[in-house]
């Protein structure tokens, strides 16, 4: 191999029923390395979907497939646990801990998926939970306990968690909730990192409700009433259009003289109509 | 049992470390002392006086070796078994108010002692005394392991398997009430079982002999190598059910083996002593609050903190109203009730 890992992951008419209704009807993608960006008003199968990619939420119908370097594609929910943990981690929206583990603690839960339960961690393991803890800025705490902690120092955390599982492919469902701005845009520069890393690209794969940090993704996916709308580029005005026809209009996305996105609630035009 | 603590917390989490080595002694200290005060408390109450005298007596063998000895021993084993099963349920429940008898061990223990009573007592008249006696101990004895272990498999079979932890937890209450219905229409119909039912519910260690602590022990010692095989497990559970199979655990089998472990060690329990309450709840509660730490720790301490609990609970029982007793199990209510009542009052406070 040549160091530079191609981990993907596809999805093929994904649909998945909740409770009698289709939350997510006939959705096919492909995520590679990079980053991309999954976004879409409430309810509308973001997180559902997420799960079902990370083989957490069974399907009614399709099928969702993993391509590691090397390897053979693997179908997610058939492939075992333990192999598939090696190669994707995901992280919790609501991240609902019990116990009273400290951070360090808590960071080190993630070599499990490449240790399993009964390996002893070495040194390689060490530098993993090290550097996830570096990465996401936690560090300086690592011995308090995670119920002391305030919301987003938790989400940063369970962040680290994942990180530390070193999967090439990370799902994460809202890892930007309750963090301070300083921390919002440190998270988009560290996604960006890991996407574009020289030696080994990930693929990252977030729902974000945030949009300002979404259209700073490699690739925006629009999601809405369980059906991908667009995919493509921030700067795709065929995308720029589907998040401002998704979102009802209360957004408005514009470029500025250099060429920068921008996105603001549309408060102005409410008021007008 | 420090040792138990993983490197990396020694870096700079000392005080955690020093938490738990602390606690490690005070159980430790607990142990050897309860043992020496369940062998010096007898007809007489608590008295070290009177237990020296017994031990240069005629009858020290007898006295010592096998009525005080194994009961004492007896009763620190249905600990450790009743505090590894409480830890193990609370972990794999995610639940701290989770204990061992959840699952329907309990009521199957009941309602398997209510069988075997009821049947003695419908074929009393045919059989002689010793084999009466044999049946009211060893039938007993085996009855409610059966039970508690049928207790469990019927709610894993309602439950379809381990599968989801709502589900299971829902059907461990629907077997509790229909089986204890079951036992209370026995009784209803057969009153001589319902005094021998009584006994069972509130606990005793007052039956124990070498036998049943060859077994407890064989058993525990089986458990408790097991769950440690599992604390990791345990561990990733504490992130929630969805981030642990995230991270590679096959989460429906884990739960199974784990919920097996914890209904042996009940079972056993169970059969030996009764339904001993609370114990099971409150030694991993006292562990996670004055020492909390990951599973490997939290599982090796509760089994230590519940022997050292019934121990002392077992002397209570046989000193406070010497030469009389009281049921251990109504001795572990009243303090792990007033327990868990302090804990309320202080959390309301803070």
């Amino acid at each position: 191999m040549n160091g530079v890992s191609t981990c993907g992951l596809s999805a093929q008419g994904v649909r998945v029923r909740l409770g009698g209704r289709e939350v997510l009807q006939g959705v096919s993608l492909q995520v590679g390395a990079g980053w991309t960006a999954l976004v879409g008003p409430n309810g509308a199968g973001k997180s559902t979907l997420l799960r079902a990619l990370a083989a957490l939420q069974p399907l009614a119908a399709g099928r969702v497939t993993l391509t590691v370097a090397g390897e053979a594609v693997q179908d997610v929910f058939a492939m075992p646990a333990a192999r598939r943990a090696q190669h994707l981690a995901w992280l919790a929206q609501l991240g609902d801990v019990t116990g009273e583990l400290t951070v360090r603690e808590t960071v080190e839960l993630g070599r499990i998926a490449q240790l399993g339960l009964l390996g002893t961690p070495g040194a390689a393991d060490h530098a993993a939970v090290e550097r996830a803890m570096a990465l996401t800025e936690c560090a300086p705490w690592q011995h308090r306990r995670l119920h002391e902690l305030s919301g987003g120092e938790r989400q940063r955390v369970l962040l680290a968690r994942v990180l530390a599982t070193e999967a090439p492919l990370l799902l994460l469902d809202e890892p930007t909730t309750h963090l301070d701005a300083p921390h919002q845009v440190a998270l988009a520069r560290l996604f960006r990192r890991l996407a574009h890393d020289a030696v080994r690209p990930c693929a990252v794969l977030s729902v974000l409700h945030d949009l300002p940090i979404a259209l700073q993704a490699d690739q925006l996916l629009v999601l809405d009433g369980g059906r991908l709308c667009a995919q493509g580029a921030p700067a795709d005005p065929a995308v720029q259009a589907a998040l401002v026809r998704v979102f009802d209009g209360a957004i408005r996305i514009e470029t500025d003289a250099r060429g920068v996105l921008r996105v603001a609630l549309a408060l102005d035009a409410a008021e007008a109509s | 049992m420090s040792l138990t603590v993983l490197p990396s917390s020694a870096v700079g989490g000392g005080s955690d470390a020093s938490a738990r080595r602390q606690l490690a002694c005070w159980i430790a200290a607990a142990v050897v002392l309860g043992v020496a005060a369940g062998l010096s408390t007898g007809a007489a109450g608590f008295s070290p006086r009177a237990a020296w005298a017994d031990l240069h007596g005629p009858d020290a063998a007898l006295l010592l070796g096998q009525i005080r000895a194994p009961r004492t021993l007896g009763a620190a084993l249905v600990g450790a078994l009743l505090g590894l099963s409480g830890a193990i349920a609370q972990g794999v429940f995610r639940n701290p108010l989770a204990d061992p008898y959840l699952l329907g061990s309990a009521s199957g223990a009941g309602l398997g002692t209510v069988l075997v009573l009821a049947a003695a007592a419908l074929g009393g008249g045919g059989i002689g005394v010793a084999a009466l006696a044999w049946i009211e101990r060893v039938g007993l004895v085996m009855a409610a392991f059966a039970g508690a272990l049928a207790g469990v498999s019927l709610t894993l079979m309602l439950a379809r398997g381990a599968v989801h932890t709502l589900r299971l937890l829902l059907a461990g209450v629907v077997v509790g009430v229909l089986l204890g219905a079951i036992s209370d229409l026995i009784t209803v119909a057969s009153p001589d079982a319902l005094r021998g039912k009584q006994a069972f519910m509130l606990g005793s260690t007052s039956f124990m002999d070498w036998d049943a602590l060859v077994l407890m022990g064989a058993g525990l010692a089986l458990l408790a190598a097991l769950a440690r095989r599992y604390a990791r497990a345990l561990d990733a559970l504490t992130l929630g059910e969805d981030s642990a199979a995230s991270l590679g655990l096959d989460l429906a089998r884990v739960r199974l083996a784990l919920v097996l472990m914890l209904s042996l060690g009940t079972a056993l329990a169970i059969a030996q002593a009764g339904l001993v309450a609370f114990v099971g709840l409150v030694a991993p509660h006292l562990v996670r609050r004055t020492a909390p730490g990951l599973h490997a720790w939290l599982l090796l301490a509760s089994t230590a903190m519940g022997a050292a609990l019934l121990l002392w609970a077992d002397v209570v029982s046989r000193a406070l109203i010497a030469p009389e007793e009281l049921p251990v199990g109504v001795v572990t209510a009243v303090l792990g009730g007033g327990y868990l009542v302090w804990l309320l009052k202080r959390r309301r406070v803070t």
